[in-house]
């Protein structure tokens, strides 16, 4: 029999009165993945979180965790979940141990067991040796976010919600976090929102852009990048006039367009050229750049867009599609500033 | 989370000290004036004056305190029952409540071995106004215990809560007994029945005279799970 995804998600709404905090959210997530959530903030991540984990209900919708649907028996998808929430909330009077222990008894983790299970937990997140006995009061941002998932992943859960699990690190503790999210992939399926892009482009196998409660984009980083800044893209450096740099694109057949040009020091420009077609190569721009005179080319890159040049593109496309609709229902005045 | 913050100590200190004090006053005012009222029974006759402050103290953090925190989502997210959230705070509360009365009665002993002549005369410790006593703060702490997490529950704020159970005790405890004055003067009968029921000075007079009534049980337990039971659903609303 075929595993059921880890998690289904199928037309999800919620409503705080007039204002929709996600609308008709849809999306899949099968098991083993690491999915990355990615939204400016209010885009509605933690609400959607929020429902999976069973504190929240939607207004309207379906969402299943390992085949079970989260309305009707939230208490089976609590055993299926290990949540941490936005800003790691966590008893500041507590030991870590002693934190974990109680935890591990409310996920129902059997009293033979608890050791073991708790254990394990800090084994994991490297919290064993260091911050065993230490009041969770006096740890570094770093520990607390440790102590947090090793809080969710206790009870052997299915899947891991992480609401911004970096937010607040520095580079060595994001560094370290990642590496956490990489020894549970393909063990559990793990969902994260994080603000920090590279962060979610190397753990995540799969990213979801969601935007003012809405999916705006959802796959591989490779196939937002298709959609959303298709073409070949290279980072040209060159001394002397700009200007001249689509003529001379033109005048060897290529067909490009520079998307972004800056003035550096000494007269030198950087700027960004987007080619159409994946034929052609660095060489052949090369070619075409070397061969025209008024300008010449003092370096040449393929540049791959970022995470977060998919992001502001995948939200800015959404933003004006909303501003595209909102005149048919506005008044009069008010759709003409919009134009 | 009770038992590992200090302000619960505090408050336990607070009220031992409080209690101690005014145990004192009681048996000087003995000493000095005669009188046909036991130490014990007027000491439990002043039992609104802690239950003012230490029922908001032990309870005004129990959810409020875990909302502003943001653990109460984390408690959320365990397959533990909202019902059993709310049952394990008022227990938690209530026993430490119950176990705070229960040190007070060392307040006797101490003074029995200080003073073996008081003791033989058997004013110290009556053991039948003792128990009467003890289970009427037993049956009104379910009540006052439930106000308090009641009061919590509906907050995010630890001193909106305390201030929302301070007054709800008040007007429960004075209240009630204010009515009864009002009620002298009506004449509807079954209006003074009803107002009767809500006299907790006139309960605590009859379970230290050793008279164990089922009406105020009933009073107590009832309001208090039904006061428990909305918790549990405002718990549910605001998560």
């Amino acid at each position: 029999m075929e595993k059921p995804p880890s998690i289904r998600v199928q037309n999800l709404t919620r409503q705080f009165g007039q204002i929709y905090a996600i609308q008709k959210v849809t999306f899949t997530v099968n098991p083993g993945e690491v999915v990355g959530f990615l939204g400016p903030n209010g885009a509605g991540k933690s609400t959607t979180m929020r429902i999976l984990s069973g504190i929240m209900s939607a207004t309207s919708g379906s969402a299943w965790v390992g085949g079970v649907c989260v309305a009707q028996n939230p208490h089976e998808v609590k055993r299926k979940i290990g949540y941490m929430p936005e800003n790691n909330p966590l008893p500041d009077d507590m030991r870590v141990v002693e934190y974990l222990r109680f935890r591990a008894r409310l996920k129902e983790v059997p009293s033979r067991k608890l050791r073991e299970t708790v254990e394990e937990a800090m084994q994991i997140c490297d919290l064993a040796r260091t911050a065993r006995r230490k009041i969770i009061g006096t740890l570094s941002k770093g520990f607390r976010q440790r102590v947090g998932i090793a809080d969710a992943l206790l009870g052997n859960p299915e899947v891991i919600i992480m609401d911004e699990p970096t937010i607040g690190l520095d580079p060595h503790q994001i560094q370290g976090i990642r590496k956490l999210i990489d020894n549970l992939r393909g063990k559990l399926t793990v969902v994260l929102s994080s603000h920090i892009l590279p962060e979610i482009e190397r753990s995540c196998d799969r990213v979801i852009i969601i935007n003012r409660g809405r999916i705006v984009a959802a796959g591989t980083s490779s196939e937002l990048r298709e959609e959303f800044l298709p073409g070949n893209r290279f980072t040209a450096e060159l001394e002397g006039s700009p200007d001249l740099v689509p003529l001379a694109l033109k005048d060897s057949g290529i067909d490009g367009a520079v998307v972004e040009s800056n003035e550096l020091n000494g007269g030198r420009h950087r700027m960004v050229i987007r080619l159409q077609s994946d034929a052609v190569k660095g060489a052949d721009l090369i070619r075409a750049l070397g061969k025209r005179e008024g300008f010449l080319l003092m370096s040449l890159a393929s540049s791959e867009p970022t995470l977060e040049e998919i992001f502001l593109a995948a939200t800015k496309r959404s933003w004006e599609e909303t501003i595209d609709k909102k005149p048919a229902d506005a008044s009069e005045p008010k759709a003409a500033a919009v134009i | 989370m009770l038992l590992i913050n200090p302000s619960t100590y505090i408050a336990g200190v607070l009220f031992l000290c409080l209690m101690g004090f005014i145990y004192w006053a009681i048996l000087r005012s003995s000493v000095n004036a005669a009188t046909d009222v036991l130490p014990i029974v007027q000491f439990f006759q002043v039992f609104w004056i802690p239950v003012f402050f230490v029922v908001p103290l032990l309870t005004m953090r129990s959810i409020a305190g875990e909302r502003s925190n943001g653990t109460l989502d984390t408690l959320m997210t365990t397959p533990a029952s909202r019902v059993a959230v709310i049952l394990s705070k008022f227990s938690g509360a209530y026993l430490f409540y119950i176990l705070l009365w229960a040190l007070t009665l060392g307040f006797p002993i101490i003074t029995q071995k200080l003073h073996p002549n008081a003791a033989e005369a058997g004013a110290l410790l009556d053991t039948a106004s003792i128990t009467g006593s003890f289970i009427f703060l037993a049956v009104s702490g379910v009540l006052f215990i439930s106000i308090g997490i009641m009061a919590s529950s509906v907050t995010r704020s630890q001193l909106v809560a305390g201030m929302l159970s301070f007054t709800t005790l008040f007007v429960v405890v004075v209240g009630g007994q204010q009515l009864g004055n009002l009620a002298e003067s009506w004449q509807a009968e079954w209006l003074n029945a009803i107002v009767n029921y809500l006299q907790i000075f006139e309960h605590l007079d009859d379970f230290s005279r050793g008279i164990i009534d089922t009406r105020p049980f009933f009073y107590y337990t009832s309001t208090g799970l039904l006061l428990l039971g909305l918790s549990t659903l405002v718990i549910e609303a605001k998560a």
